[in-house]
């Protein structure tokens, strides 16, 4: 028998990369891959809140998309409990659920200041975009 | 009013019933068929049909012909034919490594689709030299599970939906038993397993059910992101879609020239319609979750246990019951009266083992502001 045969390398080959009918969900769709304007926050919270929701990272690289969800973050905490649903209020369907996205992603990245922030907004953000808006953050490919 | 059909003590998976609807075949959540046939007022059990090996995912009643198609998990079909009292099965080879999901007979009955986890479509049909079923597969594109499929009412389109977020519309065009098809508002070359058209459920979100419209100019599709998708193709193929606020939707069907009934684990059927400007919209919901008296007596223990066990008083424990007519998930919705033009009454099945129609005439009258054009 041949040396070759002691050799444990094929072993490592990643064969689904191979494979031309593997099939990759992230693949699946296609979306403009800009972040949101950050600088153009304004002092307005339910204005900047429109801004950071705007054109989400979603195909970016994982530095853009903390960089944005750390702005998205601060604008969120810095709301009033009173001020929440007014500022939902005055966002379109698309933006709830990018909005019940980012709150998703809070409650994973967890930290003891913010929680109970989310938990307001979480409350407030899914009466306006009833149980579609969660739906869509488990069923969507590409996170925030 | 919406009336309860028949119930059965097990969730319904898949039924179908004959062109007078006074037989049933549906499938209890095993791998049996059990026809039910309609004696007066109540519906009997006459037939247990044991064949398959695992679960049946898809049963569909040919109205004309009177032979029933099912498909099931263990990867097989059976073609079903009536010989006096008994059902005689036929089985089909769909070639196939995974399991069926779903199967349609064609307008004409002289074929049928069956949709598979191995990425393909099966059609399906008689060769009579051989008294034998053969199955040609369409696989282009498809990237995985194929969950539903509809016939084009000209019996060579074919759409599918599955789990690649996808909605396409293939050309099951089988030169051996048929004449060659005239072109349509999809396209006009029409080769065995072209395909002519791919649509993106737009956001992810399987594909969990497509029709196609009575004239076949319009396509429907739902997704598991709660959304509902329409392409017409006399309008340059628009994308229309509501990304609704309900839990996902397992079915949908065409009941008007342009309205859409959808139904799902939200237990109730929604209608959704294309306005006069040309946008889909989400109309009405057609059971209104109105709140059920309780029965529940007040009780200090009640009181307290509630207070216990579920830190409120407020929930009445006795009432258990959701506020709908279904109380679960919903499967899949069929017209019953009519046709996808001119629909009189469908009829949903659901995880609650019961199967209900729905009249939309008095549904109009019930419900205020309801008109379904």
């Amino acid at each position: 028998m041949s040396k070759n045969t002691l050799s444990a390398q094929f072993r490592r080959v990643d064969v689904d990369a191979l494979d031309e009918n593997n099939f990759n969900d992230a693949d699946a769709d296609s979306s403009t891959p800009v972040g949101p304007d950050i600088s153009a926050a304004t002092r307005n919270k339910a204005e900047a809140l429109k801004t950071v929701l705007q054109n989400p990272p979603l195909a970016n690289s994982k530095d853009v998309k903390d960089q944005v969800f750390t702005a998205v973050l601060k604008v969120l905490t810095s709301h009033r409990s009173s001020d929440i649903e007014k500022s939902i209020q005055g966002l379109s369907q698309q933006e709830i659920d990018t909005l019940v996205k980012y709150i998703y992603r809070g409650f994973a990245e967890a930290k003891d200041s913010s929680c109970a922030t989310l938990l307001a907004w979480h409350e407030k953000a899914t009466a306006a975009g009833g149980l579609g808006s969660i739906v869509r953050v488990l069923t969507s490919l590409k996170t925030v | 009013m919406p009336e309860v059909y028949h119930t059965v003590s097990s969730s319904v998976v898949c039924c179908a019933f004959n062109s007078d609807r006074s037989q049933l075949a549906l499938c209890p959540n095993n791998e049996e068929v059990h026809i039910y046939v309609k004696k007066g007022a109540s519906w009997s059990l006459s037939k247990v049909l044991k064949e398959h090996t695992e679960i049946i995912n898809g049963i569909d009643w040919a109205s004309e012909s009177d032979k029933i198609v099912t498909c099931s998990s263990d990867r097989n079909a059976y073609v079903w034919k009536r010989e006096g009292n008994d059902w005689k099965p036929t089985l089909v080879l769909l070639r196939m490594n995974r399991a069926a999901t779903c199967v349609k007979w064609s307008p004409d009955e002289n074929k049928f689709a069956v949709g598979c986890g191995a990425k393909l479509v099966s059609i399906c049909y008689f060769e009579k030299e051989n008294d034998w079923w053969v199955s040609k597969h369409i696989k282009k594109q498809i990237n995985s599970t194929v969950l539903s499929v509809d016939w084009h009412p000209n019996n060579i389109l074919l759409a599918t939906g599955s789990c690649d977020f996808k909605c396409r519309i293939f050309s099951a065009y089988i030169k051996e038993i048929e004449s060659k098809p005239s072109p349509t508002s999809w396209g006009s070359k029409m080769n065995f397993g072209a395909c002519m058209h791919e649509f993106s459920n737009s956001g992810g979100g399987w594909v969990h059910s497509v029709s196609f419209s009575f004239d076949g100019k319009k396509v429907a599709w739902v997704g598991h992101d709660s959304s509902i998708s329409v392409v017409d193709s006399e309008r340059d193929n628009i994308l229309l879609t509501v990304k609704s606020t309900y839990l996902p939707f397992a079915s949908c069907t065409w009941i008007s020239s342009n309205s859409i009934v959808s139904v799902g684990h939200d237990c109730v059927p929604y209608l959704f319609s294309i306005d006069g400007a040309g946008n889909l919209t989400f109309r009405d919901a057609l059971d209104k979750k109105e709140k059920k008296q309780s029965e529940n007596v007040f009780s200090a223990l009640n009181k307290f246990r509630d207070l216990d066990r579920l830190g409120s008083t407020k929930s009445d424990r006795s009432n258990t019951s959701l506020n709908s007519i279904h109380q679960n998930a919903i499967k899949g919705v069929a017209i019953a009266r009519g046709t996808k033009k001119d629909c009189a009454v469908f009829s949903t099945f659901g995880m609650d083992g019961k199967i209900i129609d729905w009249d939309l005439k008095s549904l109009e009258q019930s419900i205020a502001g309801l008109k379904i054009a």
